[in-house]
Order: C-alpha cells, then structure tokens, then sequence
C-alpha cells in the first residue's frame, strides 16, 4: 500500500469549507484524549473550552470583546497573506496605533467635542499603517525580507509603550504606577454598543468583513491581489506592479491592526498601561489562516478562537485545568488547519497492493 | 579600571550571549536550507523543561547507591533531553511544513504557543525545585581564579557553544553536504533537478536547529538559573532570530553578532548600576532588533542586492507546481 | 509519578468547588464560594505563588464552610473584565483581584454586582463593596536592610528593581534608610531590570553589581535567579515573597514571606458574619503576621540576628518605623521633619529614593 498526495488542478471548494471545521472538531477530540491521558476530565475540560462560551449567554459580551480585535487585524492581514506579503508585526502595529490615539487623547485632555474620538480612530489607523510602512519602505527600497522585519519592529514598538507609559506620558494623578492618565468621556467609545453586550469594535469587525469580502471578491483591487499571491509571474506579465502591492497590503494590514489597537482602549481599556499588549496580533494569524484567508472566513474564525480563550478560563475555575490548556488548544487548532490544507490542494490517493515490481520500480 | 574587574565583566557578556548563540547556530543552518523556522522561543522552552526535569530525576538521590555512576552523568543527559526535546518540536514543524507544505510563518508561531503551553503543563510539577549548575567543569584553581576565569570559568555549554559554530562554518563552507544544503536553500527547484532530496536535507536541517534551541533552553534551567519557570526564556528565541538576521547568515559574524548583543546587553546594566542613564532603558532594550533591521537594510542596499539571505528562506518548496 | 501526584490532588480539590451554585438561595450552611484572580501561573514561585498559599490557607481554615476557586494568567487589560465578571457570576461572593493592574476592571465589576464583595489587592480606588489591601512589605525591607548593612564588608550593596513602581520605590528606601543607620557609609547601587520575570536579565544583573563590588544583593523581582547567582559568586542575598533557601542554601541570609492567609481568612470571616465593609485600605503588617521572617541563616553572627530581631519586635510593638525622620531625597533635600513619620498615603505614592542610593 502506498499513500501519495496528488495534486488537485483546482483548490477544491468542499474541503477549503470543510477542513476548517474538520480542524476544531478533532482538536476537540485530541486535546479530550490528551487532557484524560494526563489526569484531567478532559471531555469536561473541551466541553468547557468550546461550548459553554456559546451556551453560557453572560460569556457572549466576553467573546466578543475577544473576537473584534482579532477579526479586525485578521482581515487586514488576509489580504496581505493572499497577497503572499508577509506581515507579522501586527502586534506592533496595533500598539502603535494604540499609542498614536493615546497621543490625540492627551493632546484633547479637557476638551470637549464629538470629532474628538473620530480623530483618535484616525491617528490609530495611521499609527498603524505608518508602523507597517517601515517594512513595506525597506522592502521595496532594499529588498528586505519583510517577514523578519515587521517581526523585529513588534518588539520595538513594545519598548515604546513601556517608554512612554512610564516616562513622558505617566499620569500624573496615578499615584506613580505606569499608565496614562484614563480618557475622558469625550475620549471614549461606549463599552458596549446599541444595547448588545458586544462592544462597537465587534460591530465594526463585521461591517468591515462584509466591505473587505465584497472589495477582494468584486474588484480589481482584489483581483490584483489574488493574481499577484497566486500567480507572481503571470501578474507581472499582466502589468500588476509587485511593489505597489507590497504597500498595498502592509499599508490596510498595518491600519487594521492600529485601528483594532486604538478601538480596544479607547472602547475598552480607557487608558494605557504596560499590560496592554495581549498578543492579539499575533493570534490574528492564526485566525486569518483558520479562516482560510477570506474575510468571512476570518470573522468566524475569530469568535472560534475568541471562544477558546473565554473558554479556556472557564475551564480554569470549573475544571481546574492550567492556563496554559488554552494555548495548547489553538496551537493544535492552528497545526490541524494548516496540515488539512493539504487536502484543499491535493487529493490522497491510496494504491493498494500494486505489483512488486512495479513498485521496487517507482522506489528506484 | 582594572583587569579583574573587565574579565568579571566579560563573563557576564559570555554567559547573557551563549544561549542566543546556541540558538542562533541552529537556526543559521535551518535558514540556510532556505527554511524559517519562527518557532525558536517555543523549541527553547522545551528544552529548558526537558533538560531540568530530566536532570533532576536523574540525580534523584534515590539513585546514589545502586546506580552511583548516574549523578555525575545526570545533566549531560539533560543536556541531551533538551536537545531531543527541542528536536521533537522542530519534528512537528518539520512534518508540516515539508511533508504537507503548510506555510512556515504560521506554523512557526504555532510552534511558539504550543512549546510555551505544554512546557508550562509538564512543568507545573517542577516548580520551586532547585538543581546544582551546570556549571564549570575545570578544577577550581583555573575556573574559580580572577584571571583564568575568562578562559575555565565557564559551563560545557559555552564551549558546546564555540565549537558548533566552529563546526557549522567548517560544515557549511568546506563540505560538500554543507555546499548541497546552501543549494537548497538558494535555489530548491534546481537542487533537485540535479538529484538533491530538497525535503530530505531540509529535514535534517530543522532536526539540527531543534535541537539547538532545545540545548539553548536547557542553558537557562540549567546553567544560568537552575531552576523551572514558566517562560523563562523570555523572548531570547527572538533575540536569536535577530541575531541570524544581524550575522547576516554568516557563521563568523554569529559568534561575533552574539557577543555583541551580549556586551550590549551586560552594557545596559552596567551603566544603570553604576548611574549613568544618559539614554532611557527602553531604548537599549530595543537596540538588538534595531539593529538587526539596519543591517538587513545596509546589506541589502549593497551592490550584492542582499545576496546573503537564502533566497528560498520562507517560501514554500513546491516540486511540482 | 511527580506529575501524577500533583494531579490527582488538585483534581480532589476541584471535585468539591465544581458544585453548580448559580440561582440557588444561600443557607446558612452552604460553604461561602471565594474567588481569585491571579496575575502569573501558580507556580511563579512569587507573587501569584504567595497568594495562593494564602488560598490554601484559608480554604484549610474553614474545613469546607469556604470554597475558594482561582483563576491565572490573567492579563492586565481589558480581558480582565469578564473573567471577574465570571467569578462574581459563577455565585462567588467574596473576590480578591490580586494585582494592581485589576483596579478598574474590579470597579466596573463591582458596579454591575452589588451583592459581591470585591478586595483589590495593591489598588487605591474604592467602592462601597470594594475594598483594598496592600501588606508593610517595606517593615520586611528594613529587617533585610539591617542585615545587610551589617553584613556587608565591601560597604556597597546592590538592589535589583523591576520597575519605578512605589511598591518597590518604598522598599528601595525602606531598605537603604535602615542599612544607613547601621553602617552610615553604606552605599544602595539600584538596577531596574525593566521586567517583573526575566531570570536569565536577573541573573546578569546581579553579577554585574557584584562585580561592582557589591557583596550583598537584595532582588525586587520575582524569579530566585538573583540568589542562585549569589550562591555561586559565595555572596550573600534574600529570598523574596518566600523562602528560598533551598536555592541558595548559603547565599540566603533571610526572606520577606508574603503571608496573606490572615488577611484572607479575616476577610472571609467578616463575610459570613455579615460585618465585612468595603471602601477601606488595610495594609498589614508583621504586627498582624502579614509579613514574616524566614528563619535567619545559621551563618549569621548573633548580634545581626539580635538587630533584626530587634526590628521585628519594633514593628510589632509599633515603637519602631524605618521611615522616622530626618530623610532627605537624593539631593539632599529634607523631605521628613525630624522625629516625624512618614504616613502610609504618602508611602503609596512615594517616587523619590532616598539620600544613599545610587540609581
């Protein structure tokens, strides 16, 4: 018997639909086996993780806080990804798109007005793409991988939080701990947003995965995008400029993540402080490949991985399990997703008990 | 200042710059075969929970009599379950990543959150559990001297250290296997048509940098503080892909690149304790990056057009695309 | 067969917390359900650690009239809300959030629960079912600094710091002020690490202050790396949060031991006898056995013990206090009168260290 992957002439739609899904359930069912084999209720454990932040309705407000910054940046970065332009520093960049509308707040301290918060998710969308530019300038100027210098600029950018919150922009009135000083009322977004438990990032996230989908699907933009990933050559023989692209996609990916920075603590958080960054950029994509790089894709597999971090602290209280079981669930979830796309490309082809020869002959 | 005093100092720098070097080595080799491996941090916590744990049930006192020649032997096998600790981890990134041709960035971050969570799982039970250093192996009258120091006062691990990068500039520059690997990484299509198993050398290669990172785990449990902590490393893994960036994937420049990064580092103390701090912390935090980006940009705006970076590192190997 | 041991007891105990409490009417004799929040693992063998044992403590105390569930690694952000939220919604009616960087999460909380009583540990913000507490850890810091002053043969002595936070800011001169009064020479070389855990950056740091000629090194960080260091430098040091010495069995002088099971168990208490107040600050002390010393190593001479001892005592007795002026700031300008002590409220903002350390 001999298993060969095969290559598929097209990406088949069934399994690109399917592997997801087939992803998160046998997680569930290895990290059951797993957490049994160690000692722990484990089938409680995943009931814990995966469903009671569904069926729980007090855990939804919860998910969705969880879910709107990892949609947002997810959707930035599927369109780069799809464009084979790697960023992975959109920690940095949500930090620093946090920082730039922290910077707008502090400069409107005592004023008043509705253009005050608009302004903040502004300067949060160019902190962000501006942070995501200096990758994209030193790879089209100097051909700079750009995988490694968006991921050096992460750790930059959090250097520059811990500078600022604990220097220049220490809060006077905060008893010397290192924070800024909490906005105001004009400075903020509501927790909540039109009666939902769900804050107004999340409604945001949505909206704007409708916009990215119908914008990579119908228009020339998105065509380019999908050439220039799929089809480098072909796309410039066909006139598609791989630098602009280069740009393109780390300037909206760089965006997203500063305007999913500047929404969290303007909406959320009210302040910064040295526990602000919490890794979203970097689960983010884990969430745009869970999602398969579409924009609907990332929006649902956003709330899944939301799901697993709430759950993961239920699991905490209830079935006494360690923090660290949350990990260990959306890194299994992220290695079967990535394996099963294997199946979208190619198909498993089992020969059974062909004839010695034949296959003393391929071996040679 | 006197010469005591430096070669104190330099010890410091030696011992804050071997586990990134160890790393550093593994990954040189990995991204040479035109591999990126992001998953260093999580390789390193692996080791540095299997080196420990290992270590210490070995040299379970239990043991003294029946088996008296274990003890002494026992943190060399930790050594060594480090490295194939972090061998199994760069196993699992190796089987994705070249057998089913996931993309490597994803799966090396996956890498990162599953080696800091099942570290942290087997590693609740050696919390608060001390061993003995790993740490010198010369008699006392050189290691211990003010002077001598700079050459016996160190654990195995550091001149592990030196003679793998010695090893891997003589492997990657004078052997042939080294030449064929270096092809990989250049350019896989035509390795193979040549007759290269691309996945073949490629596998070993993450085999090797698992491996290293592992060892470099195990330095932190066990030489520089012998103890288990939930992430302890605490971000070196990045450290060391800055460093292979730096070094511009050349392995002189690597022990040269590490040491720097250390001295900067040990600097940065240095001049807080003795009151000098002319620039803020934060900014000498963030230098090892900076300057690994300043490099990859010098480098590249060369005539050589960044000549030194494997040109296959981190695009997916697609033999029959 | 470690790791199996462990298990099954935390499993044991999580059988008797698992009981759904939701919606049911509290009897009388139905167990009190406490909750915690823990900002590292358990097994940081610090902070997280400490609270923990103060967990253990109390959940031992009462014999099954207090459940105690608890929850680690919880970020400081935003994220912190609803795990709050899920204790208090899980029917715990007794919270501590134990990290300073819970503060507005455990009002916004408290806000939607009423009926749960909140303690935030290290906060300055309250409510009327908010209450904060804090331990004297700088009455442990003056004991330490006692020693070391008299310890110290090379008058210079290093103190590794996390962050320029008034927690750590008091201990500095908490320290240092009472190293002075031993030895008036003594010099206080201050490193901040810029991270509360980082054991490899700790570990360097303190072997560059002794090689500066510190002979004696005090660590506000969380890892036992300084003290492993000084073991193998044949210096001398401190645990902190806990006992450390069979880490650094020589290297370990003596250790603040963070014990916040009395406090817990008070606070409990007043809880099932319905006297438990919000809106106040409890900061105990060694007076109320919040703060204890490990035992003093065998090296130490008698006379160092006896002038330890002697502060311990001060503190309980509340005839001594480490912040009795004079104290000027490092400029050398007065900042407390003669004769006069420095209030708590003004210890909890302080951010000035004291004439003496070099920083």
């Amino acid at each position: 018997m001999r298993i060969r992957f095969e290559k598929r002439r097209e990406p088949s739609k069934a399994m690109q639909l399917l592997t997801p899904i087939g992803a998160v359930a046998l997680t569930m069912l290895i990290g059951a086996i797993i957490f049994w084999a160690i000692g722990y209720d484990g089938p409680r454990a995943v009931k814990e993780i995966f469903l009671t932040p569904i069926t729980a309705s007090y855990k939804w407000s919860d998910v969705g806080r969880r879910a709107a910054p990892l949609i947002l940046i997810a959707l930035g970065l599927c369109v780069g990804n799809r464009a084979k332009v790697w960023n992975i520093g959109a920690e940095g960049q949500y930090l620093v798109g946090a920082l730039s509308g922290a910077g707008v707040a502090n400069l409107t301290r005592g004023l008043e007005g509705w253009w005050i918060v608009p302004m903040m998710l502004i300067a949060g969308i160019l902190g962000g793409a501006l942070w995501a530019a200096i990758p994209a300038f030193l790879k089209t100027r100097f051909r700079v991988n750009e995988i490694l210098s968006s991921l050096m600029l992460v750790y930059v950018a959090l250097q520059l939080l811990n500078y600022l919150v604990a220097g220049p922009w220490k809060d006077p009135n905060g008893h010397n701990f290192p924070q800024t000083a909490p906005f105001t009322p004009s400075q903020m977004l509501p927790h909540t947003a039109f009666g939902t438990p769900f804050p107004p990032g999340l409604f945001i996230a949505f909206a704007l995965s409708l916009v990215f989908w119908i914008v990579m699907a119908r228009s020339e933009f998105g065509l380019g995008v999908r050439v220039v990933g799929d089809a480098p050559k072909a796309a410039r023989y066909a006139g598609y400029n791989a630098d602009h692209m280069v740009w393109q996609a780390m300037l909206i990916s760089g965006g997203m993540a500063g305007l999913a920075g500047i929404l969290e603590c303007s909406s959320q958080s009210g302040m910064l402080n040295l526990g602000f960054p919490s890794g979203y950029g970097f689960t983010a994509i884990i969430v745009s490949f869970l999602g398969r790089l579409h924009p609907l894709g990332a929006a649902l597999a956003g709330i899944v991985l939301a799901i697993t971090y709430v759950g993961g602290q239920v699991a905490q209280t209830v079935v006494h399990v360690p923090n660290a079981t949350a990990g260990i669930f959306q890194a299994t979830m992220l290695f079967l997703i990535l394996a099963s796309d294997v199946l979208v490309r190619r198909r498993i082809r089992i020969d059974w008990g062909r004839p010695v020869a034949q296959a003393a002959e391929s071996a040679a | 200042m006197n010469l005591e005093f430096l070669i104190a100092a330099l010890v410091t720098v030696v011992n804050v710059s071997t586990p990134i070097l160890l790393a550093a080595t593994g990954e040189l080799v990995v991204e040479k075969s035109g591999v990126l491996n992001l998953g260093v941090e999580g390789m390193m916590l692996l080791g540095a929970i299997a080196g420990f744990a290992i270590t210490f049930i070995l040299g379970d006192p239990q043991y003294a009599d029946t088996l008296p020649w274990l003890a002494p032997l026992a943190p060399w096998l930790g050594v060594v379950a480090g490295a194939i600790a972090g061998a199994l981890g760069s196993t699992l990134f190796a089987l994705m990543v070249l057998t089913l041709g996931a993309n490597q960035v994803a799966t090396g971050l996956a890498l990162v959150i599953f080696g800091t969570g099942v570290s942290s799982l087997i590693g609740s039970a050696y919390v608060g559990l001390a061993l003995t250093p790993f740490d010198q192996i010369f008699p006392d009258s050189l290691a211990q001297d003010p002077i001598l120091k700079v050459a016996f006062g160190y654990s195995p691990l550091v001149y592990f250290a030196f003679i793998m990068v010695g090893a891997v500039y003589w492997f990657l520059n004078k052997t042939r296997a080294g030449l064929v690997l270096r092809a990989v990484g250049e350019n896989d299509l035509s390795a193979r048509s040549i007759g290269y198993s691309v996945r073949g050398v490629r596998f070993a290669a993450i085999l090797f940098g698992g491996a290293m990172a592992g060892i470099a785990g195990s330095y932190f449990s066990m030489v520089i503080t012998p103890l288990w902590a939930e992430g302890m490393t605490a971000g070196r893994g990045w450290i060391a892909l800055a460093l292979v960036v730096f070094a511009g994937w050349r392995s002189g420049r690597l022990l040269a690149g590490a040491y720097f990064f250390g001295l900067f580092m040990t600097l940065e103390l240095y001049a807080k304790a003795s009151g000098f701090s002319f620039l803020p912390s934060q900014f000498w935090a963030s230098m090892p990056y900076l300057m690994a980006i300043i490099v990859l940009a010098l480098m590249s705006a060369r005539e050589s057009g960044g000549a030194e970076a494997p040109a296959c590192l981190g695009k997916p190997y697609l033999p029959d695309a | 067969m470690t790791i199996l041991t462990r298990r099954n007891f935390v499993k044991s105990a999580a059988a008797a917390s698992a009981l759904p409490l939701l919606g049911r009417a509290a009897f009388a004799d139905e167990p009190l359900k406490v909750g915690y929040i823990y900002l590292g693992p358990v097994g940081d063998f610090g902070w997280t650690w400490a609270h923990e044992k103060g967990r253990k403590a109390l959940v031992e105390h009462f014999k099954g009239k207090v459940v105690a569930d608890y929850v680690e690694n919880v970020n400081e952000d935003a994220s912190a809300t609803p795990v709050i939220k899920d204790l208090a919604a899980q029917g715990h009616k007794l919270i501590f959030t134990t990290s300073f960087g819970y503060m507005d999460q455990t009002l916004e909380v408290a806000k939607a629960y009423p009926d749960v009583k909140f303690e935030h540990c290290t906060g300055y913000k309250h409510a009327d079912n908010v209450a904060t507490y804090n331990n004297r850890f700088h009455e442990g810091r003056a004991v330490l600094g006692t020693i070391a002053g008299m310890v110290s043969k090379t008058g210079t002595i290093g103190y590794l710091g996390s962050f320029k936070v008034p927690e750590v800011v008091m201990g500095v001169n908490a320290f240092t002020l009472a190293a002075q009064a031993v030895n008036p020479n003594i010099k206080v070389k201050l490193v901040m690490i810029d991270s509360w855990f980082d054991p490899a950056k700790e570990a360097a740091a303190t072997e560059t202050l002794a090689n500066l000629g510190c002979d004696v090194v005090t660590a506000h960080t969380d890892s036992a790396a300084p003290l492993q260091t000084l073991e193998k430098k044949k210096l001398f040091g401190f645990g902190q949060g806990a006992d450390m010495s069979r880490f650094a069995p020589h290297a370990h002088l003596t250790a603040i031991e963070d014990i916040w099971g009395p406090y817990y168990i008070s606070r409990a208490q007043a809880a099932i006898d319905g006297t438990w107040k919000g809106g106040g600050d409890s900061w105990w002390g060694m007076k109320e056995g919040s703060v204890v010393m490990s035992p003093y190593n065998k090296s130490l001479p008698a006379n160092v013990v006896a002038a330890a001892e002697k502060i311990v005592s001060g503190y309980k007795d509340g005839s001594y206090d480490v912040f009795t002026g004079p104290i000027a700031d490092q400029t050398g300008a007065e900042k407390v009168k003669k004769g006069e002590r420095m209030a708590l409220k003004d210890l909890a903002t302080i951010d000035w260290y004291v004439k003496g350390v070099q920083s």
